[in-house]
Order: C-alpha cells, then sequence, then structure tokens
C-alpha cells in the first residue's frame, strides 16, 4: 500500500512537472512560432526580451519531466522515447536551435536574420514533435516483453499530426496572450491581433482532439460516455467553453493579463481531460504507473527531496519573474 | 547502411553529443566560480577593474552557458532513445540521483541565471551578488551529482538485483553515491574545470597582453589566471595520481589498458612512453619504454610485481589503443600546463610577467589545452569503462534501445550538423567576443536604459565603448 501511494504521488509531482512545462516554455515556444509575424527591429526585440530572463528556467521543467520519468518510472521513459525517436531527436534539435538563438541573434547584426529564422523554425519544430508525441502516446505504442517493438515510424498517423497542429496552435496563443501581457505599442496589437485567431484555433484543435481520442480506443470511449462518470467527465468540455467566452470578451474589453490567464486556464483544462483519458496508465492501455514504478526505496529517496527542494524552486522562480515584471521596454535587455 | 551496426551508430551518436556537450560545462564551470570571486571582489574593494572584468567575461558567460543548457538537455533524453535497457535496468539507481541534479542544480541555475545576466539594475548589488553565487553553486551542485552517477557506472556499490533484473538500493543511499571511485574522480573534474577555464582566460589575456601590454584588464586576468594554473595545476597531477590508484583497484583492466601492460610483470613493470597496443595481438608495438618505472608509480616500489591484461579474459579488454593514447594526451597536456604555470611563477620572479611574449606566446597556445585534455580524459575512462556500461555488471552490447539503424543514422547526421553549425557559430562569436580587448568602461550585457545603478559606472550605456577613457579603470 505504502507502494501504491508513492507511485500516486510521483505520477502527480511528473505531470506538474510536465504542466509547468507546457505552460512556461509553452508562452516561450509560442513567441517564436509568431516571431515572423513581428516586425524587424523594435516588435521582434521586445518579443525577445519578453522571454530572455526566463526561458532558461521554463525549460528546466522539460529535464525535470524527463528525468523524473527517467528516475520514479524507468520502464515508461524505457519504452516511450524508443518508440518515439525521431519526435524526440527532432525536439531536441528544434530546442538547440532557437536556445541559441536567444544569445547569437545579439552578437552580429548580420546573422540576425538567420537567428530568427532559427528562433522560429526551432521553435515550431520542438512544439510540433512535443504535440506529436502526445498523440503517439495516446494512439498507442507497440510493446512486446516490456520494450518498445513497435517500428520507427509507427508513431505517424492523422492523429499524431492533429496533436502537432493543435499544441502548435495552443503555443501560439500562450505566446500571443503573453506578449499582450508583456509589451506596449504595436507588439501588443499585433499580439492581440494573433490572439484572436489562435484563441479560435485552438479552441478547433480541443475540439477535434477531443472529439477523435474516443475512437481510438473503446477505453477511451468508455471513460468518457459511460454512466455515471459522464456526469464528471461533461463538467470539462462544460467549462472550456465557459472559459471561451471569457477570453474572447476579455481580449476585446482590452484586459492585458486575463487573456493569459484564460489561455492558461484552458491548457489546464485540456491536461485534466488528458488525465481522465490516461490515468491509471503510465503507457496507455500496456503499462499502469505500478508496473513501469522504481521500486519504493527509489521513489522515498526522491520525494524526501522533493518535498523540500520543490517548493523552494517554485519561490525563487516566482521571485525572478517578480524581479522581471511590468512591461518590456523597447530598449530591452540587449544593445 | 543495413551493414552498419545500430549499437556503434547509437554509441557514436552518444560519444559526439556528450563530447561536445562536456566542452561547454568545464568552461561554465570554472567562469561561474571566477565571476563569482570577480563580483567578490569588486564588492570588497571597490575597484572597477573588477567590475569591468566581470562584465567582460559575463557576456561570453551568457553564449557558453546557452550552448550548454541546450546540449545537457539532449543528454536527458538520450539516456532513453539510445540506451532504453540501461534506462529500465540502472534507472531506479542512476534516475534519482539525476533528478536531484534537476532538483538541487539546473533550477537553481536558470532561476538565478536571469537575474545574473540581466537584473544588476533591478536588485542591487548585494541580491546581484547572491545570484551570481547561486550559479555558481548550482554548476558545482550539478557537477556533483553527474559524477557521483557516472562513478557508480564505473565503480558500483550499494546494489542489489530485482527479479525484473534491475540494479535496486540495497540499504543505504551514501553507498551509492559516495561510491569508491566517486570522491578521485570529482576533485579530478572540477580541478579540471577550473584549470581549463584558467587556460582560456590566461590566454586571453596573453593575446591582448601581446598587442598592448599595459591594458590593465589583460593584464590582471592574466596574472589571476596564472596564478591558478601554477598553483592548481600540482594539485591536479597529484589528484590524477590518486585516482589512478583507485582506479588501479576498482578496474585494472582499465588501468593496464592506460599503462598498455598487456604481460604480467613478476619484477616490476616498466613504463611504456609511447607506441602502438594491439587488442588483436595483445602487444605494443614498437614500444619505447623505461624499466621499472610503472611500479614505482603505482606501487610505489620499483620491484613490485604487476597484472597484466592477459590474466583477464579477452572479451573484457578495452580498446586498448584508444585508452592507451587518449591518456598519454590527457597527461602530456598536464605537464605542459605545469610548464607553463611554472614559467609563470619565474616571470613574476623575474618581474616580467606583463612584458615577456614567449610566455604571452606560450599561454595563447595553451588555451585550447584544457577542453582536449577533459576529452581526452574522458575518453580515457569511459572507453576504459568498455565493454560495460555498469562496470563488470551490464555489458554495452546489453544496454541499447530497440533500434532501427535509419533512424539512429539519420539522427547522427543531423545531431553533427546542427551541432556543427550551432555551437561552430557559438565558438566563432566567442573567439570574436575574445579578440576584443577588455575595455575600461565595458557594457553590461543587460543595457536596460532606466535606473541604471549598482555595477554599472556612471556612464551612458549605448554609447560607443571607444568614447570610454581607458585611463580610469
Amino acid at each position: 500500500m505504502h507502494n501504491i501511494d508513492l507511485t500516486v504521488i510521483w505520477a502527480g509531482i511528473i505531470a506538474f512537472a510536465v504542466c509547468a512545462y507546457v505552460v512556461l516554455d509553452g508562452f516561450d515556444l509560442g513567441i517564436g512560432i509568431l516571431f515572423p509575424a513581428f516586425q524587424v527591429g523594435a516588435e521582434r526585440d521586445q518579443a525577445m526580451n519578453a522571454i530572455a530572463p526566463v526561458w532558461d528556467g521554463n525549460e528546466t521543467w522539460l529535464v525535470m519531466g524527463g528525468g523524473g520519468l527517467f528516475a520514479a518510472f524507468p520502464l515508461a521513459y524505457a519504452i516511450v522515447l524508443p518508440a518515439t525517436y525521431p519526435l524526440i531527436i527532432a525536439m531536441l534539435l528544434g530546442l538547440t536551435f532557437r536556445g541559441v538563438a536567444f544569445e547569437f541573434r545579439w552578437r552580429n547584426a548580420g546573422h540576425r536574420p538567420f537567428w530568427d529564422i532559427g528562433f522560429c523554425v526551432g521553435s515550431a519544430t520542438a512544439a510540433l514533435a512535443q504535440g506529436m508525441t502526445l498523440g503517439a502516446i495516446l494512439q498507442g505504442v507497440h510493446v512486446e516483453n516490456e520494450a518498445s517493438a513497435g517500428g520507427w515510424l509507427d508513431w505517424l498517423s492523422p492523429f499524431t499530426v492533429l496533436t502537432g497542429l493543435s499544441v502548435l496552435t495552443g503555443y501560439g496563443l500562450l505566446g500571443a496572450t503573453w506578449l499582450v501581457f508583456k509589451t506596449t505599442g504595436t507588439t501588443q496589437q499585433c499580439a492581440r491581433r494573433l490572439a484572436l485567431w489562435l484563441g479560435a484555433g485552438t479552441l478547433v484543435a480541443m475540439t477535434a482532439v477531443s472529439a477523435a481520442t474516443p475512437f481510438l480506443a473503446y477505453d477511451y470511449w468508455r471513460r468518457w460516455f459511460s454512466l455515471p462518470g459522464v456526469i464528471l467527465t461533461a463538467q470539462v468540455p462544460l467549462l472550456v467553453v465557459i472559459a471561451a467566452i471569457f477570453f474572447f470578451l476579455s481580449l476585446r474589453r482590452g484586459a492585458e493579463l486575463l487573456p493569459f490567464l484564460i489561455a492558461l486556464g484552458l491548457f489546464l483544462l485540456g491536461f485534466v481531460g488528458l488525465g481522465i483519458s490516461i490515468y491509471p496508465y503510465a503507457v496507455p492501455r500496456v503499462l499502469t504507473l505500478w508496473d513501469a514504478a522504481a521500486p519504493p526505496q527509489s521513489q522515498s529517496f526522491m520525494l524526501a527531496g522533493a518535498t523540500v527542494i520543490i517548493p523552494i524552486i517554485l519561490l525563487y522562480t516566482a521571485w525572478s519573474y517578480w524581479v522581471f515584471r511590468g512591461k518590456v521596454s523597447t530598449h530591452g535587455f540587449h544593445e | 547502411m543495413g551493414d552498419f551496426d545500430p549499437t556503434i551508430l547509437a554509441r557514436a551518436q552518444f560519444a559526439f553529443t556528450v563530447s561536445f556537450h562536456f566542452i561547454f560545462p568545464s568552461f561554465t564551470i570554472g567562469l561561474a566560480s571566477y565571476l563569482m570571486v570577480l563580483e567578490g571582489l569588486w564588492l570588497k574593494t571597490g575597484s572597477g577593474i573588477y567590475a569591468n572584468l566581470y562584465r567582460y567575461w559575463l557576456k561570453i558567460f551568457a553564449v557558453v552557458f546557452g550552448m550548454g543548457v541546450v546540449s545537457g538537455l539532449v543528454m536527458s533524453y538520450e539516456f532513453g532513445t539510445n540506451w532504453s535497457v540501461f534506462a529500465t535496468k540502472a534507472g531506479p539507481i542512476v534516475g534519482p540521483l539525476m533528478a536531484y541534479e534537476v532538483m538541487t542544480a539546473f533550477f537553481l541555475e536558470a532561476g538565478f541565471l536571469g537575474v545574473m545576466l540581466f537584473g544588476i539594475s533591478k536588485v542591487g548589488k548585494g541580491l546581484h551578488f547572491l545570484a551570481t553565487c547561486m550559479v555558481a553553486l548550482g554548476t558545482l551542485i550539478s557537477t556533483t551529482w553527474i559524477i557521483s552517477v557516472n562513478s557508480w557506472m564505473q565503480t558500483p556499490m550499494g546494489y542489489a538485483i530485482n527479479a525484473k533484473g534491475q540494479f535496486v538500493p540495497a540499504g543505504s543511499w551514501l553507498s551509492i553515491i559516495f561510491n569508491p571511485s566517486f570522491p578521485f574522480r570529482l576533485c579530478h573534474t572540477v580541478l579540471a574545470a577550473y584549470l581549463t577555464t584558467s587556460l582560456v582566460i590566461g590566454a586571453v589575456g596573453a593575446w591582448h597582453l601581446l598587442t598592448d601590454c599595459s591594458n590593465p584588464g589583460a593584464r590582471r586576468m592574466f596574472s589571476m589566471a596564472m596564478w591558478m594554473a601554477a598553483i592548481v595545476t600540482p594539485i591536479q597531477i597529484f589528484a590524477g595520481d590518486t585516482q589512478g590508484l583507485n582506479t588501479f583497484e576498482h578496474q585494472p583492466a582499465k588501468l593496464l589498458a592506460m599503462e598498455g601492460d598487456f604481460e604480467p610483470s613478476p619484477h616490476g613493470a616498466p613504463l611504456i612512453l609511447f607506441g602502438l597496443p594491439s587488442n588483436a595481438l595483445g602487444r605494443v608495438l614498437y614500444k619505447v619504454e623505461v624499466p621499472h618505472i610503472g611500479s614505482l608509480i603505482l606501487k610505489h616500489d620499483p620491484f613490485a610485481s604487476m597484472p597484466g591484461l592477459k590474466q583477464f579474459p579477452r572479451e573484457h579488454w578495452p580498446p586498448v589503443a584508444i585508452v592507451f593514447w587518449s591518456f598519454r594526451i590527457m597527461v602530456g597536456l598536464g605537464f605542459a600546463m605545469l610548464t607553463l604555470g611554472g614559467a609563470s611563477l619565474l616571470a613574476r620572479w623575474r618581474k616580467s610577467l606583463y612584458d615577456w611574449p614567449w610566455l604571452h606566446r606560450a599561454a595563447v597556445m595553451m588555451g585550447p589545452a584544457g577542453f582536449v585534455a577533459v576529452i581526452a580524459g574522458w575518453t580515457t575512462t569511459e572507453v576504459g569503462r568498455q565493454p560495460y556500461t555498469v562496470y563488470g555488471l551490464l555489458l554495452t552490447s546489453q544496454s541499447h534501445s530497440p533500434l532501427a539503424a535509419p533512424a539512429v543514422a539519420a539522427s547522427l547526421l543531423a545531431f553533427v550538423l546542427v551541432y556543427c553549425g550551432a555551437f561552430g557559430a557559438g565558438i566563432y562569436y566567442l573567439l570574436c567576443m575574445m579578440a576584443r580587448p577588455p575595455e575600461a568602461q565595458e557594457a553590461e550585457p543587460a543595457s536596460i536604459p532606466e535606473r541604471v545603478a549598482g555595477i554599472s559606472p556612471a556612464f551612458p550605456v549605448g554609447a560607443p565603448l571607444a568614447a570610454a577613457d581607458p585611463s580610469d579603470a
């Protein structure tokens, strides 16, 4: 029983890390995805400076998610990563390009257009790959003898393309609303226009993924539509509709922070939906959390540290955001 | 393509990405500490020259750190993509150590990096210094955990093997973390990072002294770097020697490969200086050796008997030629560093530290030596661990993922192209930044127009650097 509790706690911690990653790096990557929509010069510099001091910390949650999975659920880590090999590599290469662009674009004005492209393409590649990985996990991984046994392109399907595009759109929405919050002038106006379209796109994408998921496997169908569970699960789409109404209202009334918060809310609802579809599996329909779990000695050793350290991390991360609060000026952090 | 063994491709990919990655932390570990010292000295003495040097190296740090972060992220996923059997089996032991690295080090570095780079005008001197210290501390904590992981793979302790064939903790985590080779390897790695950084700083200082031996920034950085090289190199050679003795105790086959000792030597082993070791023939061709010195170094007795690789099953031998030569490159460079440090002491004594061009040329030549030595050292220890991933327990040939050759080959190619392109450009930018002499009024990397305070002197940010008066540093 002790082990079961630990395993659920670790699933919760990793879900939290992934969630933190998606919302935090989501707006970073989103700004990268939208980068070409901003004019060369002050607008782009402003967009970049809105995330320059925080992107590294945001990306660390991805290491926490991956590292946590490795440590707490080694079997899930060892199955999912080989099964989605090309996607993971594409994500890593994309993150490499957009990560170095943060510093490189300021080093040589002549090279700047190139690194701006790298920033955009890298961000978009990473977002697509992450979305498609999610889709691949949902649609199922072929496993034999507790190892990935599928072909190396098994993950590619219309459904994964759909999830990839959905995450791309969703990150774009987070990026646009973050810029509405952090910038002024023409940059903000441009971001507000983009947010409107991306908000609509994200809702379409959420609807499409939600509609397609139950058809992937009967298990998903049963989870969402069988009585009495449906009374609870139906709340998720209901809340999405309410959030959507407030999102468009807030955007029209010129609110600055609220659109970003509502976009976060939409993502969280998406997460709850995923949780309903996946729990209690680590690899859907193949491996439960307990099948994949590391032994209790490993999980309890990490938990001792995590309960103390993660709150401290949240404190100093919050402090860092507080230091860089307010609007970014056009001059920003770099010359 | 079908002829390629995907395991070899996966190993090549891991070796390429990890080697490229480690170049950056071996510099940022040292540079973060150096920046901490510079800012501390500035706060203590109020001398502007330290503030200037801080800003000069901070801009370089930002670029190197970014490359370290993105290349490190790759590593944390490659364990799963390429080495999933290793990940499953060793995950319960090494996973938690790496999770602690993320929680105690990566977040600390990332959380305070923004303030360190861009926050001087927002938080004031004291808090900014705290941020610098936290970043430096983060790099050291990170080193500690990852070396613990690597050392456990070399000298596994405190484990049991469960029904699934996984390594699981058998008792105290302390025996896992403080496994027998960990303290030696941690010292050796941290000292290597400090030495590598001091050689780079020394080379940059020397480069500018060659054109202008009165540049105060160049003088100060060169002097600091040469003190470091002179003091740390002998300590590092001693640390390397103790690590060698530790390797001899726990991984004798690796040490014998480093020495090139195929045959046992009952009456004292020679020291083989050079030669071409051959695994197939089981001997060293064309060898140049000094009798009895091998036993003298390893057993402190010229006539002590030494074992030979031939006492171990041939399939447990590492590739001897690689280990033998990478070890010699590292040791050779170590002695070159010792010579440079010694020469700098001589120059100091002769009061010609700043106007002895040959010393400066030598220091410039030695600028990249630390990186080469670090990579050679890691090659020695990692190739020397073969044919195992977990020494003596888990074979490399049984650790890899179910891999498809086309996927691994394509990704290897992509890594080579992207790394050479992105990091090649990064290294070019670094060299451009280093080629610029330290000005008397270095601009902030973070030029925030309003409320400029703290480390930035009363100087209009954004004005051309040439406008600054170099005399007031």
